[in-house]
C-alpha cells in the first residue's frame, strides 16, 4: 500500500507540473526574467502549492494524526540557517536560471525530450552525489 | 518589467500548483514524507542501498515519469518544451542544478512546497536565495553574452 500511494503521488506531482507548465524551460526562464519580459505563471504553481499543502499540513498535524503506511512523520530536524545551506540554494538557483529545470520537472520530462532530458538528468544525479561528499566537509 | 500576457496561464499553473500541493498533502499524511525531489532521488543514489527505503522512492519516481505521460493521452496533445540551453551548457546547468540542491538540502519542491507550507525559516531562506541568484543569472544571461 505505501507503494501504491507513493506512485500516486508521484504521479499527481508529474501531472501537477506539466499543467502548471513547469516542464518548458522557456517558460520557467519566462518567469525568472523579471527584469525584462515577466511570465509571472509559476508564481501561481508556487503558490497554489503552498497554501494547499499548508492547509492541509495544519489540519493533519492539529489531530495528532499518524501517516497511514508508517510509524510517524519524517520531518526534517536542522534548524538553523547555515552556510551549506545559503551556498547551495544560491548554487541551485544558478544551475535552475541556465537549463530552465529544476530537479523535478527533469525527473518529470526526462523522457519527452530524450536527447537532452537524459543528459541532464545524469549530470543532475551526479551532481546529487558529489554534492553529498562537498555538504560533508562543509559541517 | 513588463507583464508578458501572450504566455501567462494564472489558472492552468494555478490548477498545477494545487495538484502539486495535493500530491505533497498525500504523500506526507500517507507515507510520512517530505516531497522533496531531490532528496527522494538522492535517496536512491546513497550507498549501501536501504531495502526498506527503497521502493517507495522508486514509485514516486515512476509516478512522476507517468504523469505527463498520462496528461498526453488524455488532452490529445503534446507538451511543449522548448530547450533553453544546448549541450555543454545543459549538462553543466545539471551538475550545478545537482549539486546545489544536495548541499543546500533542497530544491523547488522541498524548500519551495513542503518548508513553505510549513513555514521553516530555512525553507524560506532558501527560496529567496535561489529564485534570486536564478533571476540575477537569467538577467545576466540575456544582457551579457
Amino acid at each position: 500500500m505505501a507503494l501504491l500511494t507513493a506512485l500516486i503521488a508521484g504521479l499527481l506531482f508529474g501531472i501537477g507540473l506539466t499543467l502548471g507548465g513547469m516542464l518548458d524551460p522557456s517558460k520557467v526562464i519566462g518567469f525568472l526574467n523579471l527584469f525584462g519580459v515577466w511570465d509571472p505563471s509559476l508564481a501561481f504553481v508556487m503558490g497554489g502549492g503552498v497554501i494547499v499543502n499548508a492547509i492541509g499540513f495544519f489540519c493533519v498535524k492539529k489531530k495528532a494524526y499518524k501517516p497511514m503506511f508508517s510509524e510517524g512523520f519524517n520531518l526534517p530536524s536542522a534548524k538553523s540557517i547555515d552556510k551549506p545551506l545559503l551556498i547551495g540554494s544560491a548554487l541551485f538557483g544558478i544551475g535552475w536560471g541556465i537549463g530552465g529545470l529544476c530537479p523535478g520537472p527533469a525527473v518529470a520530462s526526462m523522457f519527452l525530450n530524450p536527447s537532452d532530458g537524459i543528459g541532464f538528468f545524469a549530470f543532475m544525479v551526479a551532481g546529487l552525489v558529489l554534492g553529498r561528499v562537498v555538504a560533508r566537509r562543509m559541517t | 518589467m513588463t507583464i508578458d500576457f501572450e504566455h501567462f496561464t494564472p489558472l492552468l499553473s494555478l490548477t498545477g500548483g494545487v495538484l502539486i500541493g495535493l500530491a505533497a498533502l498525500f504523500l506526507m499524511a500517507m507515507n510520512g514524507r517530505v516531497m522533496g525531489i531531490s532528496n527522494i532521488l538522492g535517496g536512491i543514489t546513497r550507498l549501501p542501498l536501504e531495502k526498506n527505503d527503497l521502493p517507495w522512492r522508486l514509485a514516486f519516481v515512476v509516478g512522476t515519469i507517468a504523469g505527463p505521460f498520462l496528461v498526453m493521452i488524455y488532452t490529445g496533445t503534446e507538451i511543449e518544451i522548448r530547450p533553453n540551453a544546448q549541450g555543454f551548457g545543459l549538462m553543466a546547468a545539471g551538475l550545478i542544478v545537482g549539486l546545489g540542491s544536495a548541499i543546500g538540502s533542497g530544491c523547488t519542491s522541498g524548500h519551495g512546497i513542503c518548508g513553505l507550507a510549513r513555514f521553516s525559516p530555512r525553507s524560506f531562506a532558501a527560496v529567496m536565495t535561489f529564485i534570486a541568484t536564478a533571476m540575477i543569472t537569467v538577467f545576466i544571461i540575456k544582457v551579457g553574452f
